[in-house]
């Protein structure tokens, strides 16, 4: 078969425009004062409007609205929906009830965690899994033998995150009847014009705080109701920059940040058990086979799990991100895979991932080796680190039902 | 519900040879098998009223000495008279090799062609027996070898060496190469070229010219009969009685063996098998079960798609296993007659393919879901060795037909009675007058192996005996050695390492394995 060249371009249109676009794209292009786009998962989504510590404050103090769209969004449904989610992940989907939410993650065959996300029980019967990397191949795979269905719905569903001690006076501004009686990971729908904005009490900032679903159709005149919505309530467009604060204070990991998922590893070390990154709290050893269940239960039985994720409190203000950790200031222990300043803990804080016994019982003497770059110097500073619990800030609005009022 | 110690699922030979060797042990074993019959593809049936013939298999030519010793099997069916290979050629006598591939002489070819082919049967046989150190015993675990292994290693490296730096260099050379090449740098005869293509093609979706295809050569000559590498044999009463020999060791051992019993469910708790469910829906309870069957069965059909994780079922979905050789029986009013071949040399094996391109043109169109209008085959005449399966006068005949794809893009509806006029059109040619012997036939595509023998693809070695799936790749690495993901699940069939053939190896290696003490 030949083609000429036109008819060539013409099945390429996807050249011209590498870069996709969110449905909320015109808005965030519109309040950016300078705009610092990135990639994120083939669309174009905003680092920071302008302003990133106004987008904090936002996140912190009032209402911040992040685009959530880019997220890997698949639904799953049909008679073994349950049967073959519980299969898939490692937390045990039986106790997750119609209209509930749970934050979970998923492994291969040798207990590798391949990412996390947040499963949505809409339904009996009834999915959507969210989350950071393509997973369709890998869920199709999983699927063979299940009578399930599996739908992208990355590009038709839009999402947006709006979080902060505000959130829940603007929906209610919205005229989300009874929106304040939603519990964490809780999920209710509203109807917005001809169609419906499914919300949830999610979120990615360990705050109060809300995402709404709609139909990209939806996305426009949902965005307009909520800015105007809240308007008097310190509503805020925010980006990738103010969020990565909340969620390190949070203490949520990312995948391919914090650790690296089996899907993007190349050297057979890199890839880690969910008792490595701090996901063991999600693993239900009672529940039937799981991808991943015999590797996991026979490291933990073997004692096997080589690295384990720590939140650390380093000595000075300066960001720790990628330091070294050293014991004795000597012997390399591990490294810093998150680290800011926290505005409102006010505290240096990071997450770490060590080389066991580092972080499980040898937790003294451990060092952060930071280069700061200084008017074109590094500074290389040695700075005594300590291991916290996490989250490193804890708001009781995140759970509190009803959220106060404002 | 019942139960038992161990539960051998397909009574198959291998699934009887594990069985017995499990009862010797000790074991309560219940061997169930879907099927009316016992012995897999080592069997007799009526195909036709009156004519019986070899069911799938129609010769042995791997027997395992240590199996047949280990079940007793009796001598009359674990060994026999040696048989020649004919190979038929158009206006040619044909090529005839005795003994054991030609040990006993090769007559039809010139002095020096003779010998031209036992230097290179020689050769080829020392580089097989380098592999055959590999398989009589379980394969390695990467990353987890044992001294033994080092060893065996060592012993397969210092035993290529002790030949000198040439056969060393010869092997490595080789080892890969495609046969149609070494036979042409060997030898001058198309027909002894044909028959080394057939043989090292016959039973996977290879060609005598296709990269690594002289595997398939070593591999036939690792089997043995009477002693000798290369040797085949028809067992006294049929390749029936070597199944139903194999079934009488295991009764004899206190194994229950129960037909008609095929098993729909593998039943496991906490990770690890728990009994089996059968198709009645009746349970039975046991913590060891071996899987006789092909490991597709095992994994896609019979166990819970929760119990595999997910790269293991991706990699058992992956298992290459379409069947390419058909079966024809034939009920004949009377022995036909190869142009050219001795009344004795009747009951020898005999092969239709004038040269390795022959066998190529053959193959090709099977690449593309095809057959050839002009296919190859070895024929058998079980009736010569034993008279009772046919009518007084009368004569049945086998053919193993290359290449006939499992998935013909015509449909086999459509292609079956296409493919059965080009399988006889040859027949036609080399015995001329057998078309109208014909009183009844019996043609089995790899379709109708799949559903008459529980065998999905049909395929001979219950997958690909090919590179990629050899060793600890068979049948994927995460179950090679007969353990598998599920604990006290074991594999045990042809699509077990080493692979397919009545050889009886996969089931005493599994069994070996399991008696080990390996109880994940
Ligand atoms: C066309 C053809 C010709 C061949 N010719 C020869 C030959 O001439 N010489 C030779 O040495 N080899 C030959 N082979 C290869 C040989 O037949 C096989 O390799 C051999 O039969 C494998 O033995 P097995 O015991 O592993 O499995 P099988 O012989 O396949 O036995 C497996 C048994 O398990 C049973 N089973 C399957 N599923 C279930 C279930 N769910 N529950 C209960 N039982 C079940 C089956 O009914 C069957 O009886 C030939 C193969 C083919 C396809």
């Amino acid at each position: 078969m030949t083609m000429n060249a036109s008819v060539l371009k013409a099945l390429q249109t996807h050249i011209d425009q590498p870069i996709a676009e969110t449905p909320f794209e015109p808005r965030f292009d519109a309040l950016s004062r300078y705009p610092d786009w990135y990639v994120w998962a083939g669309y174009k989504a905003a680092h920071s409007l302008g302003d990133v510590e106004a987008e904090y404050t936002a996140l912190r103090n009032a209402a911040g609205v992040f685009d959530v769209t880019p997220m890997n969004k698949y639904r799953i449904t049909g008679a073994d929906a349950e049967r073959f989610l519980n299969y898939l992940t490692v937390r045990d989907v039986r106790k997750l009830a119609v209209d509930r939410v749970h934050y979970t993650c998923w492994c291969n065959d040798f207990g590798h965690v391949i990412d996390d996300g947040t499963l949505f029980r809409l339904g009996a019967d009834d999915f959507r899994l969210c989350c950071q990397d393509k997973q369709y191949d890998w869920l199709t795979d999983a699927a063979f033998g299940f009578e399930v269905a599996i739908e992208e719905e990355t590009h038709h569903v839009a999402g947006l995150a709006l979080q902060g001690p505000t959130s829940c006076r603007i929906l209610k501004n919205m005229g989300f009847i009874g929106v304040e009686q939603l519990k964490p990971f809780q999920i209710a729908r509203y109807s917005l014009g001809e169609g419906t904005v499914t919300v949830s009490r999610t979120g990615f900032t360990g705050d109060l705080g809300y995402e709404l679903w709609v139909e990209n159709g939806l996305a426009l005149p949902l965005w307009d109701q909520l800015f105007e919505a809240g308007a008097l309530h310190g509503i805020r467009a925010v980006g990738y920059q103010a969020l990565n604060q909340c969620r390190i204070e949070a203490a949520f990991i990312v995948p391919n940040a914090d650790f690296m998922t089996a899907s993007h590893v190349l050297r057979p070390d890199r890839a880690r058990l969910p008792d490595e990154i701090g996901l063991d709290w999600l693993v239900d050893p009672d529940k039937p086979n799981f991808n991943g269940k015999r590797a996991i239960l026979s490291a933990q039985a073997k004692g096997t799990a080589k690295h384990v994720l720590v939140g650390l409190e380093i000595e000075g203000n300066v960001p720790a991100e990628g330091a070294i950790i050293y014991h004795r200031q000597k012997r390399e222990a591990g490294i810093v895979t998150a680290g800011i300043w926290s505005p409102t803990a006010k505290r240096n804080i990071a997450l770490a991932s060590l080389d066991r016994p580092f972080g499980t019982t040898v937790t003294e003497d451990l060092w952060a080796e930071i280069y700061a770059l200084c008017e074109g110097r590094y500074h290389k500073l040695m700075k005594r680190v300590k291991i916290v619990p996490r989250p490193f800030l804890k708001l009781d609005r995140r759970t509190t039902t009803p959220p106060a009022d404002f | 519900m019942t139960s038992c110690d161990a539960i051998v699922i397909g009574a198959g030979h291998n699934g009887l040879t594990a069985a017995t060797l499990l009862a010797e042990a000790g074991r309560k074993v219940l061997a169930l098998e879907a099927s009316d019959f016992v012995g897999g593809g080592a069997r007799t049936a009526e195909f036709a009223p009156g004519y019986r013939s070899s069911g799938l298999a129609h010769i042995v030519n791997r027997l395992d000495p240590d199996v047949a010793r280990l079940l007793r099997l009796p001598a009359e069916v674990a060994s026999g008279e040696l048989l020649p290979t004919v190979v038929l050629s158009e206006g040619r006598e044909p090529a005839v090799l005795r003994g054991a591939y030609g040990s006993a002489g090769i007559e039809g070819v010139t002095e020096a062609e003779a010998r031209a082919f036992q230097s290179l049967k020689a050769k080829l046989l020392f580089q097989a027996s380098i592999l055959k150190r590999f398989l009589k015993r379980r394969p390695p675990e990467i990353g987890k070898m044992s001294g033994t292994d080092i060893k065996d290693f060592g012993l397969a490296g210092m035993s290529l060496i002790s030949r000198g730096k040439e056969e060393a260099r010869d092997f490595l050379r080789m080892v890969l190469m495609n046969v149609a090449d070494v036979a042409e740098e060997y030898l001058a005869d198309e027909r002894l070229k044909a028959l080394l293509a057939f043989d090292a093609t016959l039973g996977v979706h290879l060609g005598p010219r296709s990269p690594t295809s002289l595997l398939g050569l070593y591999y036939r000559l690792t089997g043995e009969a009477g002693g000798l590498a290369g040797g085949q044999f028809i067992p006294k009463g049929g390749m029936g009685a070597l199944g139903a020999a194999f079934a009488d060791s295991a009764k004899r051992a206190g194994v229950t063996i129960r037909t008609n019993a095929s098993v729909r469910r593998l039943l496991t708790a906490n990770g690890k098998i728990a009994g089996i469910e059968l198709l009645n829906g009746e349970t039975i309870a046991g913590d060891l079960v071996v899987a006789a069957i092909h490991p597709k069965s095992v994994f896609l059909d019979l166990a819970d798609p929760a119990d595999i994780d997910t790269v293991f079922k991706k990699q058992i979905r992956n298992v290459r296993s379409e069947g390419n050789v058909a079966k024809l029986d034939l009920a004949l009013s009377a022995l036909p007659r190869f142009t050219g071949v001795s009344e004795r040399d009747h009951r020898g094996r005999i092969v239709i393919a004038r040269s390795a391109r022959h066998v190529d043109e053959a193959f090709n169109p099977a690449k593309y879901g095809e057959f050839s209008p002009d296919p190859v085959m070895e024929i058998t005449l079980p009736s010569l060795a034993d008279p009772s399966l046919a009518p007084a006068g009368g004569a049945v005949l086998s053919a193993l037909i290359q290449y006939a794809p499992y998935r013909l893009k015509m449909g086999w509806e459509t292609g079956k009675p296409l493919f059965e006029q080009a399988v006889m059109a040859v027949l036609e040619r080399h015995a001329p007058g057998i078309g109208a012997l014909v009183v009844g036939k019996d043609l089995q595509t790899p379709r109708d192996i799949e559903a008459r023998y529980n065998m999905p693809g049909g395929h001979w070695h219950h997958g690909e005996l090919q590179v990629d799936q050899l060793l600890v790749n068979r049948p994927t690495d995460l179950a090679s050695g007969y353990s598998t993901p599920i604990g006290g699940l074991y594999l045990a069939s042809a699509g077990a390492h080493p692979g397919g053939g009545l050889s009886g190896l996969p089931g005493l290696l599994a069994a070996r394995h399991i008696l080990s003490g390996d109880r994940r």
